[in-house]
């Protein structure tokens, strides 16, 4: 049913029935790393380019998520999946050949909690029973679209975010599992006016924080509601603004508040400046560690936010500014 | 939300929270890389002329291939990045910055094809130099015309 002004608490809720995260060399040799299901070594996977490698990254996740949760493909119904590539190729090419309907998304490097909202909505009102979101990023197809090829050299800024190559899926069901989508809460766009393509962290934040205060306000909750906020790829810069924006409105999430961009890379060793980001970058984190946690009764129930910047190369060189989206998820362990 | 910033105060409030590198560290370091990059290049200008006996010009040319081939050879092994993450300006300024940002999208387009991806994108980074180096030129070769001219 609908609840507030933005969110949706499922009466007949959709439960997680298997998830997988297939990821690339750096992630693996990360404080995640144990944590995944896949480490690929080769970045190029066997593949002729980076756009073609992030494909079978999605293709294996996919693969892989079916295995576990021990279905056929054909026993998907929908498929909702995106990726940061230029007309989602990397999804177009991943799936051309699986033969599932499929509803290709964008929503930057939020389209992980954008697939498992519409996921989750589609199971709860009876539309299907088994339903995929799966989301991809490439650090080579990602720079090569947004930024510079991989060899030029630069001076990455402090606050500049890496982007993380791999691949979450999630199989949305209706037969009960161990973990439910109890409910979402969908972001609005936001823009503070920040122009600093190099500072998604300060461009996400205030989405992020809207979406929070948004789905406290709905469900007439507070921060000590959820065991855990996790939010997708703020990095260090954003999770500060993030802190300080809901504080503002009186909401302390400091203690329970996990950015997925500063969980999954050690910055000190593997100098990412500002923590992770893309598309797969929450996907992983909360197929790999998330639900790790929940399963192990860690955590109960947590609020999953993905973060997206939404900027092109055209918009960014026309001077406009750099707006923020981030979608809320209900996660929450069955006693 | 209830309370938010205007963009001004945003945008003043995230400036305080953004971290940037040390202007004088990396004026160092600029200094350090561009030096080393600059003494390479007069070593092999001195030998060419005391070693081999090439007159100035061909030796200065010698510089330019040799490091140029430098400069592409460690970009194709990935190596040029690391000494621009540390030496900033000092490796982007001389000619080695220049041919690292000619080689890198010459490597990365390669498999759009020789037209569409090597062709036109060989020069994404580098163009702009090109352009704007030539129609600088331009510009300085009138206004020297015209003083040169004057003068007489």
């Amino acid at each position: 049913m609908q609840q507030g002004k933005q969110s949706i608490r499922f009466e007949k809720t959709p439960y997680i029935r298997s998830c997988a995260s297939i990821v690339g060399k750096k992630e693996g040799e990360g404080p995640l790393g144990s944590y995944f299901d896949k480490i690929i070594e080769d970045p190029l996977a066997g593949e002729k380019t980076w756009e073609l490698a992030e494909s079978q990254f999605q293709k294996e996740a996919l693969t892989l998520a079916l295995k576990k949760g021990n279905l056929e493909q054909n026993q998907l119904r929908y498929l909702f999946a995106g990726d940061l590539q230029g007309q989602i190729i990397g999804t177009t090419f991943a799936m051309k050949d699986i033969g599932i309907p499929i509803f290709g998304l964008y929503g930057a490097c939020s389209t992980a909690g954008e697939a498992l909202s519409l996921a989750a909505m589609t199971v709860a009102a009876g539309y299907a029973d088994e339903v995929g979101a799966i989301t991809s990023s490439h650090l080579g197809s990602a720079e090569k679209n947004f930024r510079f090829p991989l060899e030029y050299g630069n001076q990455r800024p402090k606050s500049a975010t890496w982007t993380v190559t791999g691949s979450g899926a999630f199989i949305v069901s209706s037969s009960q599992g161990s973990v439910r989508i109890k409910g979402i809460t969908t972001g609005v766009i936001k823009d503070y006016g920040i122009k600093d393509s190099m500072n998604m962290g300060a461009a996400m934040a205030p989405a992020a924080a809207d979406v929070i205060y948004q789905n406290f306000q709905d469900f007439d909750c507070g921060a000590d509601e959820y065991d855990q906020i996790l939010t997708g790829d703020l990095g260090s810069v954003g999770k500060e603004i993030l802190i300080k924006l809901l504080k503002d409105n009186h909401y302390d999430i400091s203690k329970n508040h996990m950015d997925c961009g500063i969980k999954i890379y050690d910055d000190a060793l593997q100098d990412t400046h500002s923590g992770g980001s893309g598309c797969a970058c929450s996907a992983v984190t909360l197929a790999g560690y998330g639900m790790d946690k929940l399963m192990k009764k860690e955590w109960k129930k947590i609020l999953f936010v993905p973060t997206g910047a939404l900027l092109s190369t055209v918009s960014f060189n026309e001077g406009q500014t750099v707006p923020g989206i981030a979608h809320a998820v209900i996660l929450e362990r069955q006693s | 939300m209830r309370k938010e910033p205007t963009i001004n105060e945003y945008n003043q409030y995230v400036e305080t929270v953004t971290p940037v590198y040390s202007c004088f560290l990396n004026c160092v370091r600029a200094f350090l890389i561009g030096g080393a990059i600059c003494t390479l290049g007069q070593a092999i200008f001195q030998i060419g002329i005391n070693k081999f006996s090439l007159s100035e010009e061909d030796a200065s040319a010698y510089v330019t291939l040799i490091l140029v081939f430098l400069s592409v050879l460690l970009t194709s092994f990935n190596l040029y990045f690391p000494l621009v993450k540390y030496g900033g300006a000092g490796a982007l300024v001389p000619v080695t910055g220049f041919a690292n940002s000619v080689a890198a999208p010459a490597i990365e387009y390669q498999k759009e094809g020789q037209v569409f991806g090597i062709g036109v994108k060989i020069f994404t980074i580098a163009g702009p130099v090109i352009l704007y180096g030539v129609f600088t030129s331009f510009l300085m070769g009138i206004g020297y015309m015209i003083i040169n001219g004057w003068m007489k």
